[in-house]
């Protein structure tokens, strides 16, 4: 037998009578797609949250902190011919 | 913003219902092609499928044109993939000497089956059957070439039991 009748064969045997969709399946879908949903939007606030804390964080630090200014100089030449 | 969500929850929940009215039997065969269980007492089918179709849902509104129905069976089939080859480790071998099933793809391994179901069933080219389970298209083809014979032509001694002991829903 070549190689397509055989795999006509096969499709035959795959197309074997349909089972019936139970009526609870749809349900139990969305009630999983749903929390997948819910829970999926509640990280996603989260994480938006956690980035817009941080970025208020780091300019109060920034304001208050300065870190551009160049410090003042602590040491001083040594003064010896006055 | 919350009338935006409930706006497209209902949007979603509309065309989520039209998509499972027409693709579920249809899936639900697949998958219980997969598991070789009876089809009218397939509760691993109905497990593998369950998921499969939630994060579809999950996913619909970030599906950008893609087939829902593609994204479904590609689930389906990475997740029977992880399932089937822990369970039954990755040559299948151990998964023969679980209790007989009735159905003429019982005796093939679960790898088997699924590359024979999603190339002749579904009719999933075979670059794509590849690139979807991580294997190379050779392998693909020769396990698919293996699968074929051993459902037409099965090796003796291991005709599949017409009355089985019931299957356990694992």
């Amino acid at each position: 037998m070549n190689q397509p009748r055989r795999e006509d064969a096969v499709r035959r045997i795959l197309q074997a009578p349909t089972p019936s969709v139970p009526p609870e399946l749809y349900a139990d879908v969305l009630r999983r797609g749903g929390r997948m949903l819910r829970r999926r939007r509640v990280v996603h606030r989260a994480l938006w949250l956690l980035l817009f804390a941080a970025v208020v964080a780091f300019v109060l630090w920034a304001l208050t902190v300065q870190p551009w200014v160049v410090p003042p100089s602590e040491t001083t030449p040594p003064l010896t011919d006055w | 913003m919350r009338e935006r969500h409930t706006a497209q929850d209902a949007r979603r929940a509309r065309e989520f219902d039209v998509f499972v009215a027409g693709a579920a039997g249809r899936l639900l065969h697949t998958a219980t092609l997969l598991t070789a269980e009876d089809p009218h007492d397939n509760p691993r089918a109905r497990h593998l499928l369950t998921p499969a179709l939630a994060h579809t849902y999950a996913c619909w509104d970030r599906l950008r044109g893609e087939d829902p129905y593609d994204r479904t069976r590609q689930h389906l089939a990475t997740r029977f993939a992880r399932g089937a080859w822990h369970q039954y480790g990755s040559l299948g071998v151990l998964g023969r000497s679980r209790p007989p099933r009735p159905g003429a793809l019982a005796r093939l391994s679960p790898q088997e089956r699924l590359i024979l179901v999603l190339r002749l069933y579904e009719g999933v080219a075979e670059e794509q059957a590849a690139a979807l389970l991580g294997l190379s298209q050779e392998r693909v083809r020769a396990i698919c070439e293996r699968a074929v014979t051993n459902l037409l032509h099965p090796p003796r001694g291991s005709a599949p039991a017409t009355i089985g002991p019931k299957m356990v829903p694992s």
